[in-house]
């Protein structure tokens, strides 16, 4: 009993296991030091939590558009973030546009539907063309080659925007409706905080919604299981991938608007760490799993607002905010080592393309 | 093979739409602006008017040639249809331009590009001419297509020329003016901004004539020769380059050394990445980390700065190679499981923490935070301090020297063959009695060594390291130009380093476009010419096996970044 068991572990077993329990080990002392500190009060760390819920709601709608696109080509659509970039990059010269007219501050639910849907048109269409130039073409190839395309199109992407609206950062006006707090009794809420979080719902609602219930959810959950038989039982492969494409881009949109009502500024390089931050949400939550999407997303929103403080103040290491991006990454790896199906997904991290 | 007509028409205008578009990129981009200033021909056609021009005609020529039309008359119809479509989409947008401001919201919608656009005619003389222009540069795209094929490699092979030589005209002034009397026969071809008129045509005549003389040879390729034949070839091409390496920084001065050493410390990295990516198929987004450490670590032993330690870069040297493979081998051991796309972000994930520790307040007082390790060491050789750029340029062909032969010698040994079984499939090389775990690590901790030492030359020549420059781009670049020359293949890392980092270093304008192009490349690449530049033998046929057997993946019509 006792030899099979030391035979199955190896040597990059123990060694995965050690780095693991050492990271656990530092979450759980810096924890207990920061609180035995008493540093933050109560209202500091509820505040820290509303930031992380309303950046995680963020993220999990990021966190879709990977998901389905895994669920459906079992590929990382690595130009993801740049989808996510464009919608607001473009929605921004709207929004100026609307400033100027007067319109903006008038009618400002009018104004925000009007940017939503410039921000998701755009990031639907970006979506729709990478697909069509250059993932369709190399569905059979060998795994690497549509991954190299997808790094390649996401540089493009950045650089075309660059090129195309400059390379400074554009703001983003802000709503004058928006603007202060909402009190809850002793505690006061960003108003925008609140818009996004419940923005990122309904949109993860909606969506939900559609692949759960209506026909075509149901052409895109077969074809992501199957796509001979699904295309054999008469849905259209091409298309579905393509709405699926779609779909994800008009996710990307949206939330690249709540981000930039968030951080009111824009630019070209503003998907790159979202990005990669939904895909590590897309994988918490398990990847190609809607509604573990959407919980990664928040998860990590939280655990990143609330990490710094939490688990390194209590250590002495100084400016914890700076190693925030660390966080996210090192929760990344160390799912991937544990867990790699995540909290509701089933094991694919392993298994071949 | 005859097709319905109308499908050829329909064709013709989808194409032409196509290059319109890609024109609208490059203008709206600002690459055409951007090079509008170049003369290629001096006083006649500039660099921004032949990205103007390029694709229209590529396009057009792309056309008639899909055509196939059964007469000259059809060809070069289709191709002035094709043409005629391309420019009316610039037409579309300077109208657009006349009527609202594009400028609020596309920065390089300027005046410059409009009056480019028309010519320097009036609005409506202008949308004239420019239609005009398409339909006779499509004609003649496809008319190019009707000549014999012997002159149609001469024309492009001195059209290139000719750009080349038009674009790198002032590099060449400061290499010849060492020459002495060749100097001033080349400099006759010039004129203040690019090719003079008269040189143009010199070099038409030279590189047409040659190219067609040479076309008409018969060539024998080489692995048909006898094998004392194929030796000796092999040692002339050995001899004659290591000459030609070794006299290079010499002939060429200190500005060209730079970018040498450049490219050569991208060689080096390449070569590496070009184990874990080309060999052992693990696509590794972080590699930059492994450059990064080999560079810190000897900051930190030799700067008299931080004052930690008091090494010599010869000293410091083995222990950061030593230290940048150990982290190879840490970063292996969690993603030994992973497939493809999960490396690829785990990977890219390490890079960024290796890059946000080195900048972050914590680690300070060890790696100096966001300004860097300054007065890092030179080397000493014999009582003299490599510290030009042309003594680090020998320095840095060493390393590649042995880096090349290493890989080289691994390639084919049985770590390099259980490497490429790994490649093609996990698990079938599990079953074929391969330690998985052992090989992949080994990959990595390969890439590593060629990545640390690399960074540790970096350091040197800068005498300084900054978080700065480890950004997530290197890692970039480097898997650019493997994938570009070709991966798996050796000389295709020297060839793709050469073009990818050579070229924004030749070419200040391009620099600003860089990340476009190499995005852009890399996507067409993929497409249509999937093996790289210089293939490996085997890989070759592995695609174009995969490509017969499902015929029209490679027929889609790519965005084609036309030039650079």
């Amino acid at each position: 009993m006792l030899r099979t068991w030391r035979q199955r572990i190896t040597f990059s077993d123990v060694v995965v296991w050690a780095i693991g329990l050492a990271i656990a080990f530092m979450v759980v002392y810096g924890t207990i030091a920061t609180l035995r500190l008493g540093k933050y009060s109560p209202e500091t760390w509820l505040d820290l939590v509303i930031t992380g819920l309303a950046l995680g709601g963020i993220y999990a709608l990021i966190a879709l558009g990977y998901t389905l696109v895994y669920g459906i080509l079992r590929m990382i659509n690595f130009a993801h973030s740049e989808v996510f970039m464009s919608g607001p990059f473009t929605a921004a010269f709207l929004a100026d546009a609307l400033v100027k007219t007067g319109i903006w501050d008038r009618y400002p639910l009018f104004s925000l539907a009007l940017v939503l849907l410039l921000a998701a048109v755009v990031s639907a269409t970006i979506a729709f063309l990478l697909e069509r130039i250059a993932y369709r073409p190399l569905r059979t190839a060998p795994r690497l080659v549509p991954l190299i395309t997808a790094i390649g199109a996401s540089f493009f992407l950045q650089y075309a925007f660059r090129g195309l609206y400059g390379s400074g950062l554009k703001g983003f006006p802000t709503l004058d409706v928006l603007e202060g707090y909402w009190s809850l009794g002793t505690i006061q809420v960003l108003k925008t905080q609140v818009v996004v979080i419940f923005g990122a719902l309904a949109m993860m609602l909606i969506l939900f919604g559609i692949v759960q219930y209506t026909k075509f959810g149901k052409a895109m959950r077969s074809v992501s299981e199957d796509k001979e038989t699904a295309a054999l039982m008469g849905i259209d492969v091409d298309r579905t991938i393509s709405v699926t494409f779609i779909m994800g881009g008009v996710s990307a949109g949206v939330a690249g608007i709540l981000y930039v009502i968030l951080f009111p500024v824009a630019h070209f390089f503003m998907g790159f760490i979202p990005g990669i931050k939904a895909f590590t949400a897309a994988v918490l939550g398990g990847i190609g799993n809607v509604p573990g999407a959407f919980m990664g997303g928040l998860l990590l929103g939280v655990l990143e607002s609330v990490g710094p403080s939490l688990f390194l103040d209590g250590m002495g290491i100084p400016a914890p905010y700076q190693l925030k991006d660390v966080i996210a990454f090192v929760i990344l790896v160390f799912i991937l080592i544990f867990r790699p199906s995540g909290i509701l997904g089933e094991r694919m991290a392993q298994a071949k393309a | 093979m005859k097709k319905d007509t109308s499908a050829v028409w329909k064709q013709a205008i989808r194409t032409g739409l196509i290059g319109g578009s890609i024109v609208l990129l490059l203008a709206l981009v600002g690459i055409i602006g951007t090079f509008k200033g170049r003369d290629i021909i001096s006083g006649w056609i500039s660099m921004g008017q032949i990205l103007f021009l390029a694709p229209i005609f590529l396009f057009a020529y792309n056309a008639a040639r899909r055509a196939e039309a059964p007469s000259k008359v059809g060809t070069i119809l289709v191709g002035a249809i094709s043409g005629l479509m391309s420019t009316s989409i610039a037409a579309i947008l300077y109208l657009l331009g006349q009527i609202i401001n594009l400028r609020a919201m596309f920065a390089n919608a300027s005046p410059d590009l409009y009056t480019m656009l028309t010519f320097g005619q009036g609005p409506l003389l202008g949308v004239i001419i420019l239609l005009l222009a398409g339909v006779l540069i499509g004609a003649a795209g496809a008319g190019v297509l009707l000549l014999p094929s012997r002159i149609r490699k001469a024309l492009s092979q001195a059209a290139i020329w000719a750009i080349l030589l038009g674009l790198l005209r002032e590099l060449l002034m400061v290499v010849i003016s060492r020459w002495g009397v060749v100097a001033y026969l080349i400099r006759w071809i010039f004129a203040q901004n690019g090719l003079a008129p008269h040189g143009a045509i010199v070099v038409f005549l030279i590189i047409g004539a040659a190219t067609y003389w040479s076309a008409g040879r018969k060539r024998v390729a080489i692995n048909n020769l006898p094998p004392q034949q194929k030796k000796k070839r092999l040692v002339i091409t050995l001899v004659v380059s290591g000459v030609v390496l070794l006299v290079l920084p010499l002939v060429l001065g200190i500005f060209f050394s730079e970018i040498l050493d450049t490219v050569g410390l991208y060689i080096l990295m390449g070569l590496g990445l070009n184990i874990v990516v080309g060999f052992a198929g693990l696509l590794d987004l972080g590699y930059v980390a492994f450059y990064a450490i080999g560079a810190y670590t000897v900051g930190v032993l030799t700067s008299p700065e931080l004052g930690l330690f008091h090494l010599n870069y010869w000293q410091a040297m083995p222990f950061a190679v030593v230290v940048a493979v150990l982290a190879g081998v840490i970063l292996g051991l969690p993603v030994l499981k992973m497939r493809g796309d999960y490396l690829a972000i785990v990977t890219l994930g390490f890079g960024e923490i290796i890059r946000i520790l080195a900048l972050s307040d914590w680690l300070k007082p060890w790696l100096g935070g966001s300004q860097g390790i300054q007065q890092i060491a030179h080397p000493w050789l014999w009582g003299l301090e490599l510290k030009n750029q042309t003594q680090l340029y020998y320095m840095i062909l060493v390393g590649i020297a042995i880096a090349g032969f290493i890989a080289w010698r691994l390639k084919d040994s049985r770590l390099g063959r259980s490497w490429m079984a790994v490649r093609e499939d996990e698990d079938v090389a599990q079953a074929m009695g391969i330690n998985l775990v052992a090989t992949k690590l080994l990959a990595f901790a390969a890439g590593a060594f060629f990545a640390g030492l690399s960074g540790t030359i970096f350091a040197t020549k800068l005498t300084a390291a900054y978080p700065h420059s480890f950004s997530l781009f290197v890692s970039i670049n480097a898997l650019s130009l493997i994938i570009i020359g070709g991966m798996g293949s050796i000389p295709g890392v020297v060839v793709g380093s050469l073009v990818l980092m050579g070229s924004p270093e030749l070419l200040r304008e391009f620099a600003e476009y860089r990340y476009l192009v190499y995005g852009a490349l890399l996507v067409v690449m993929m497409l249509i010419k999937p093996e790289g530049l210089w293939p490996e033998a085997r890989r070759r046929l592995e695609l174009h096996e995969a490509e017969e057997l499902a015929p029209g993946t490679a027929a889609q019509p790519a965005p084609n970044n036309a030039g650079q």
